[in-house]
């Protein structure tokens, strides 16, 4: 359902500075594959990620989309695709809206927004029920500017809003990095939950190995902007914390003595 | 007086206007510089020439709404920054409109030795003009604009517009079109510019290329004070402080020539004045907090609730507070993820 070809991305290219973030992916997800990647910092993972939901254009290369080409879709309008749901817990919400507010924008994504009330008493009554499965009283506080809410809900709002529209593919960036490790695990669990609960086919960064192990249904690893492995449900589920550390580094082994032959 | 207040609620009508660029858009638009001459000049054309005074009226808004346009193309399409590409609109609609009125100054008094038809030329025969009858019926449309925009911006597109100002990586992640949100924005913004142009020089009885100049200070002294006044926590509170503002804001000027402490070539200068005040009051904290002790009612509902969930919760209070004087400041300064994640990928 979603079919990278070929692609590549190269910032400044031509200078100096060239980086190539992304050198010939190719990657095909079936429908409700769960893929979690991991991969050293300026691995590309950021960059596949931004590429796929179109805010970066790729060089070169095709993204296919339940056989629709997107490639050259903008953002805005890939968004009724796909959702996201970013690192920083301030970036998937509006803050000076209410929750209901921002909720209501979620179920708009990549629809007609016209002139119609944004909350309705219908979309209230649906809201508090997604909002109920959170667990974290938020239903009661629908008229509350999200601004007020912590990092911890905030982004378990931002998980919430990305996944009850039932979005074709799911995008998340590291978006446990910037929690504490208790509430890292709360949004985790909620991870997991919401992906299984909608069939979402989702992509997940993430440097937490463990984390990378347990949830989903494939690993990739990224270094220099290819996909170095990957390790299918099976494997998977032998594999230990250790076992992809050494991987890992044999991986990164293998490249700087390549580097050092050239 | 009574003509001070009268202004203020003329005036009320830009200032909306730049309520909805300024606060909602997070973009200091100076356009309506020239949108009000624009509004108030093509006004007085029309009326001159015998158009219907409510046409002529309409067409003021029109007018500006092309000028908002012109400054969402540079800066939509053209990817002119925000702020620049308003200087430039209003600086290029001073030629414009001395084009339109085909002359420094349009009079929609008399033309020919015969008074013109305009809204209030049947007040002024009547000598009603400055009556608090003139005033109810100003507050009146005021108001009912004030309320279109608490609607417009509680639509499904309006949440979007609010969106576009308040976080544009979620705006676009969520299917927004930032492009379309602005230039509309844009449009509405500067056409309530001219149709209080267009108001103004039918109540004044002429419409100037200069009566645009520094109309950006009003419209942000209105907006800074209104909403330091009655606080911004519904939108209903918000528009409503932009008139408040507005009429406060005349009432000053009147009181301080009434005193005989400034001079109608001061005007200028005290809007200067009053904004800076306005926006040191708003950005010192310490300030703040004695202006908030003033006006105990406003923010209440921003008080944090039981917090219910242990694991998740648990924000410090200094932050709550932040979040919430945030909401009542300029939006968005520090609660925008400026360099969320999904910018931080953008090429130049
Ligand atoms: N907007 C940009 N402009 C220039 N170079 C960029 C930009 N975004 C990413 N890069 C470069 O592309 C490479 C890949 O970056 P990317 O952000 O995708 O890495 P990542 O795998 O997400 O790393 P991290 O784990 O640190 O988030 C890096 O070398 C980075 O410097
Ligand atoms: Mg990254």
């Amino acid at each position: 359902m979603l079919t990278l070809t070929d692609v590549s991305k190269t910032f400044f290219a031509n200078t100096v500075n060239e980086r190539k973030a992304l050198r010939h992916i190719d990657l095909t997800l079936a429908d409700g594959d769960f893929v979690t990647i991991i991969g050293s910092n300026g691995a590309g993972k950021s960059t596949l990620l931004n590429v796929i939901a179109g805010s970066l254009p790729c060089d070169q290369g095709s993204i296919v989309i339940d056989d629709q080409d997107v490639t050259r879709l903008q953002d805005y309008r890939r968004a009724s695709f796909i959702s996201r749901v970013f690192q920083d817990p301030s970036a998937g919400t509006s803050p000076h809206l209410t929750i209901e507010q921002n909720m209501a924008i979620a179920l708009t994504r990549g629809a007609h927004r016209g002139l119609g009330q944004g909350v309705t008493r219908a979309r209230r009554a649906h809201f508090r029920e997604e909002l109920e499965t959170l667990g974290l009283g938020l239903e009661d506080r629908l008229r509350t500017r999200v601004g007020m809410l912590s990092g911890g809900q905030r982004q378990a709002l931002s998980l919430l809003m990305a996944s009850f529209t039932k979005p074709r593919i799911l995008l998340l960036d590291e978006h446990t990095a910037a929690l504490d490790p208790q509430r890292a695990e709360r949004v985790t669990e909620l991870t997991r939950r919401v992906v299984a609960d909608n069939g979402l086919t989702a992509l997940m960064v993430t440097h937490n190995m463990s984390q990378a192990l347990d949830l989903g249904n494939r690993l990739l690893m990224m270094h220099e902007g290819e996909i170095m492995f990957e390790l299918d449900s099976e494997t998977k589920e032998h594999t230990t914390v250790e076992d992809l550390m050494a991987r890992f580094s044999s991986v990164k082994g293998q490249i700087s003595d390549r580097s050092l032959l050239n | 007086m009574i003509s001070a207040v009268e202004q203020g609620l003329i005036f009320a009508v830009l200032a909306l206007g730049v309520f909805l660029t300024y606060r909602i858009l997070d973009l200091p638009d100076l356009t309506v510089d020239g949108s009000f001459t624009t509004g108030g000049g093509t006004a007085a054309i029309l009326l001159v020439n015998g158009c219907d005074p409510f046409l002529a009226t309409l067409a003021g808004f029109a007018a500006g709404a092309l000028a908002g346009l012109i400054t969402g193309i540079l800066h939509t399409v053209l990817k002119i920054d925000g702020l620049l590409a308003s200087i430039l609109t209003m600086i290029g609609l001073y030629s414009i409109n001395l084009h339109i009125m085909a002359g420094p100054m349009v009079s929609v008094n008399l033309r020919n030795g015969k008074p013109v038809d305009t809204l209030f030329s049947g007040f002024r025969l009547a000598g009603d003009l400055f009556s608090w009858k003139m005033v109810l019926i100003l507050a009146v449309a005021a108001l009912a604009i004030k309320l279109i925009l608490d609607w417009f911006l509680a639509t499904n597109f309006g949440l979007a517009v609010q969106a576009t100002g308040d976080n544009p990586t979620m705006a676009l992640a969520d299917g927004i079109s930032t492009r379309l949100t602005k230039n509309v924005t844009l449009m509405a913004s500067n056409g309530l510019a001219g149709l209080s142009g267009a108001l103004y020089c039918q109540f004044n009885g002429a419409a100037d290329s200069q009566m645009g100049v520094g109309m950006i200070l009003v419209g942000l002294a209105s907006v800074i004070v209104g909403n330091a006044i009655l606080g911004t926590r519904w939108m209903f509170l918000a528009t409503l402080g932009v008139i408040v503002g507005s009429v406060l804001y005349r009432l000053v000027i009147f009181w301080a020539m009434d005193l005989h402490l400034a001079s109608a070539g001061d005007m200028k200068l005290i809007s200067a004045i009053l904004v800076v005040i306005a926006l040191v009051i708003s950005k010192n904290a310490w300030l703040r907090k004695v202006f908030q002790r003033l006006s105990p009612w406003r923010n209440k509902a921003d008080v944090p609730e039981p917090l219910l969930d242990p694991a998740l919760v648990a924000v410090p209070a200094d932050d709550l507070d932040d979040a919430e004087s945030d909401g009542s400041q300029e939006r968005g300064a520090a609660a925008l993820p400026k360099q969320a994640p999904a910018n931080a990928g953008k090429e130049n």
